[in-house]
């Protein structure tokens, strides 16, 4: 395969006033480069390395989880604290590092300008300044381990008082600015990187890529960087007001006369409410930053190995747009049991029951993409398809955690951790994985094995669910969250120790499945079968076989089995087949 | 190709409609050609022009994330003017929430503010006077640097001379006594003016550096890149100084 940078200057530079041009040094063609390919494997790098801390920190929370006395690697025998410090930095490694990078800057820069037709992004320095930030927030997080105190405590949404007191927990003084400074490098980074891409794809769209021509991948990056540019500035500012009430004597967050350690900390008229609504108005967008890209590669992906056009595109756009749109109204959801109003409870379960509309949509959309269609069954589609899957299992909760009665007894329990691990951690993740291995071949050219993919996929599948399942049951039974062990005084609760075992054992069987993951991915770069130019036979412009200039754009994008008789697939700036 | 400079983009192909009216869909606009701006293809809308969008664009966007910014401030603002505490002895809700009496010179701050966005605006139409650009582009000289140097240099100098005065409001606010940690109206009229005041200093920088692009830049399509962007930018902090000194003066 040619170095795509190098293809992209031999074009640039091929005209008559075309200077011979040095060959980049090695370090800015794959290090600090501006191709977007590039950025594009870089950022899923990052990603790849953010799970791989995050999942070995929820491994060690498992194991605490299930076996509190056994000492721990680093740790020796877990503290509360510790244990508190591992959820905090679990939460925000993989909301922040993995699943707001991966599926949105990852592979939309590795496929997005040439989807619509484009050589290149329209802000290429800024989306290389992005991924850089991006690189400096990751590392400022993790060097909050090494801080005196340790990380912050507070979890990932880093409610006050806990996070505006220094006073109120180990990790809370050095560690808790340490992760503030972080979140507000990654809210810039991210604001940029999705400045470029709605740049890119309001401005850099081909001849004939009308938005309704635009793959659904295209629609649910222009959503999700909408949403981003809209909602992560608000995050700074909620991180620039508590950073003034630990720092500068205001008090925003902390109210009056609260008590830290025995000591009256409160001296103003402070709310954490405030946070919260702040927080939260973030917070819910962010979910759908990380979901909405997958559901883009669904649809493609299940229309591509059905051989059948998406079911109704137009409508598959539009609820896009709407789940977007919904997004910003329903964050009261997560406060139901934080002393909200209980009228603003029952309009934010209205507005949280609304989005589940343009959902349902979307799943009878991929039901009926795949009905009866010729399914080939490759890794890709698996991997979608248990997308599908843990899609359905995770979101039916989502309307009962949105009545403000239930919520009230499950909120704080284990029920509300299956629920987003199901559909936001196991979901996202799945599309990630069926981006990776259908989209492998653009970036070493050559394909995953398709063998150990399947394997991959049924033991991840069958790990995910059977670790994310059981802990409905666990938390109907009562058991909260965050709590860092049953036993002790806690003594109801040991009966659940069983099934928090059997948790952890299958937690450990997901996390090891990765391995083979990780094992095919090394594998595969140098060894993996040559990809052919189009290896799934797909419309879109990434695989476009045409040798050089510009594409135009003659047909939607998913024009798969229409033709009887023919190639069953016509891609998007194909000429019309002849009718004979 | 001196067309593509014009203020309105001459394209004539794209007036083309179809039957009944609405151009068939390979006609029907994209927003780019998708090529950069290579000029050596023949299809779209192509050239130096696209780049001024794409750029005028990413600068759209980030300002909309701005806003978000200042909306998220302004929010708070609210929600801490309503807030308040139980008083356990009198049994009363109460509020430690003091108005915040604006100090009259930022009445002429303002004043200073919207000048400047008037000389930047002059500055950046003189990027844009066809004769000067065409005659910039055939390289018979420099007449934009000439023309839109002194309205950027004002604008810069308004601009400090607005900080200046942001900072004796200050002064003079800590001369009464009347210090940021005291109570939240007060958090409030400290943040909004330091966070509006930092916008301003990037933009005094962006200032600079459009001066001194004027010189250095080659092509004086990225000339008017940087001189429209940055103008783009300082409007918009106007804009927002507006709204933020109409909110501090209505909660007075």
């Amino acid at each position: 395969m040619t170095d795509p940078l190098e293809s992209a200057q031999a074009i640039q530079h091929s005209g008559p006033n075309a200077e011979p041009r040095r060959r980049r040094s090695w370090i800015r063609r794959y290090i600090f480069t501006t191709d977007h390919r590039t950025i594009g494997i870089q950022y899923l790098l990052l990603a790849l390395i953010a799970v791989i801390i995050g999942a070995s920190l929820s491994l060690l929370m498992r194991l605490h989880l299930a076996w509190p006395d056994l000492p721990m690697p680093f740790w020796g025998v877990m503290k509360p604290e510790d244990y508190l410090a591992l959820v905090t930095m679990h939460g925000t490694l993989m909301v922040f590092f993995v699943l707001t990078t991966a599926p949105q800057s990852g592979f939309a820069n590795l496929v997005l300008p040439e989807q619509i037709g484009s050589r290149q992004m329209a802000l290429p320095l800024l989306n290389a300044a992005s991924f850089w930030l991006t690189v400096l927030s990751l590392l400022v997080l993790v060097s909050a381990f090494f801080m005196p105190g340790g990380a912050p405590i507070s979890g990932w949404t880093s409610y006050p008082p806990l996070s505006a007191i220094a006073a109120s927990g180990p990790g809370q003084a050095l560690g808790m600015d340490i992760w503030l400074v972080s979140i507000g490098i990654f809210c810039i980074a991210s604001t940029l990187a999705s400045v470029n891409m709605l740049t890119t794809i309001v401005a850099e769209r081909c001849e004939g890529m009308t938005l309704d021509r635009m793959p659904l991948t295209v629609w649910s990056w222009l959503v999700a960087s909408m949403i981003t540019v809209l909602v992560f500035s608000v995050l700074f500012a909620a991180a620039v007001l508590l950073l003034c009430d630990r720092h500068l004597g205001t008090a925003f967050f902390v109210p009056m006369g609260d008590l830290v350690n025995g000591q009256i900390v409160g001296h103003g008229d402070g709310t954490p409410l405030l946070w919260l609504h702040l927080f939260w108005f973030f917070g819910h967008p962010e979910v759908y930053i990380a979901i909405l890209p997958g559901m883009g590669i669904t649809s493609s992906l299940l229309a591509n190995f059905s051989r059948r056009p998406a079911l109704g595109y137009r409508l598959m756009a539009l609820t896009t747009v709407l789940i977007g749109l919904l997004g910003f109204l329903v964050w009261g959801h997560h406060m139901f049991v934080s002393g909200m109003n209980p009228y603003a409870g029952t309009a934010f379960a209205l507005t949280t029951m609304a989005i589940a509309v343009p959902s349902t949509a979307k799943v009878l959309s991929w039901i009926g993409t795949i009905w009866g269609g010729n399914l080939r069954l490759t890794t890709p589609m698996l991997f979608s398809l248990g997308f599908l899957s843990l899609f359905i299992a995770g979101g039916v909760t989502g309307p009962l955690l949105a009545l403000p009665i239930l919520d009230a007894y499950l909120h704080n329990t284990f029920f509300v951790v299956a629920h987003f691990h199901l559909i936001m951690a196991m979901a996202a993740i799945f599309s990630v994985f069926a981006g990776v291995y259908y989209w492998f071949p653009l970036m070493a050219g050559r394909q995953l094995h398709e063998g150990w993919g399947k394997v991959h996929f049924w033991l991840t599948f069958i790990a995910a669910y059977s670790t994310f399942f059981p802990m409905h049951l666990a938390g109907l039974a009562g058991e909260p969250r965050h709590y860092s062990q049953l036993s002790g005084g806690a003594a109801s609760m040991a009966a659940l120790i069983p099934l928090q075992r059997y948790i952890s054992i299958s937690a450990i069987v997901l996390v090891a499945a990765q391995l083979i993951f990780l094992t095919n991915l090394i594998w595969s770069v140098w060894h993996g079968k040559l990809s052919p130019a189009n290896p799934w036979q797909a419309t879109t412009l990434e695989w476009s076989t045409a040798s050089d200039g510009q594409p135009i754009v003659l047909r939607g994008p998913y024009d798969y089995g229409v033709h009887p008789g023919q190639s069953d697939f016509l891609p998007q700036d194909a000429l019309e087949p002849n009718p004979e | 190709m001196p067309v593509t400079f014009t203020r309105t983009p001459v394209d004539t192909e794209r007036k083309h409609t179809g039957i009944g009216g609405k151009p068939p869909a390979s006609r029907r606009p994209t927003g780019g050609g998708g090529d950069g701006d290579n000029w050596d293809g023949q299809r779209g809308r192509k050239g130096p022009r696209q780049l001024l969008t794409r750029w005028r664009l990413g600068v759209f966007f980030a300002l909309i994330g701005d806003m978000m910014f200042f909306v998220a401030i302004v929010s708070s603002f609210f929600v801490s003017q309503a807030g308040g505490h139980f008083d356990p002895r009198t049994h009363n809700y109460i509020s430690t929430w003091r108005p915040v009496s604006v100090p009259s010179i930022l009445w002429l701050n303002t004043a200073v503010l919207v000048l400047s966005s008037l000389t930047m605006e002059m500055a950046r139409r003189q990027l844009f006077r066809e004769i000067d650009v065409m005659e910039e582009w055939l390289g018979m000289g420099r007449p934009a640097l000439r023309r839109a140097t002194p309205w950027l240099i004002a604008t810069a100098l308004l601009g400090g001379i607005f900080l200046f005065g942001q900072w004796l409001a200050w002064e003079q606010m800590w001369t009464d006594k009347v210090l940021l940690a005291s109570d939240p109206a007060r958090y409030f009229f400290y943040l909004i003016t330091g966070f509006h005041g930092a916008h301003l200093i990037a933009g005094i920088i962006a200032l600079l550096g459009a001066l001194a692009s004027l010189s250095l830049l080659r092509r004086v399509e990225y000339r008017q890149i940087v001189v429209d962007c940055t103008a783009w930018y300082w409007h918009c902090m106007g804009v927002f100084w507006l709204f933020l000194f109409a909110l501090l003066v209505s909660a007075q």
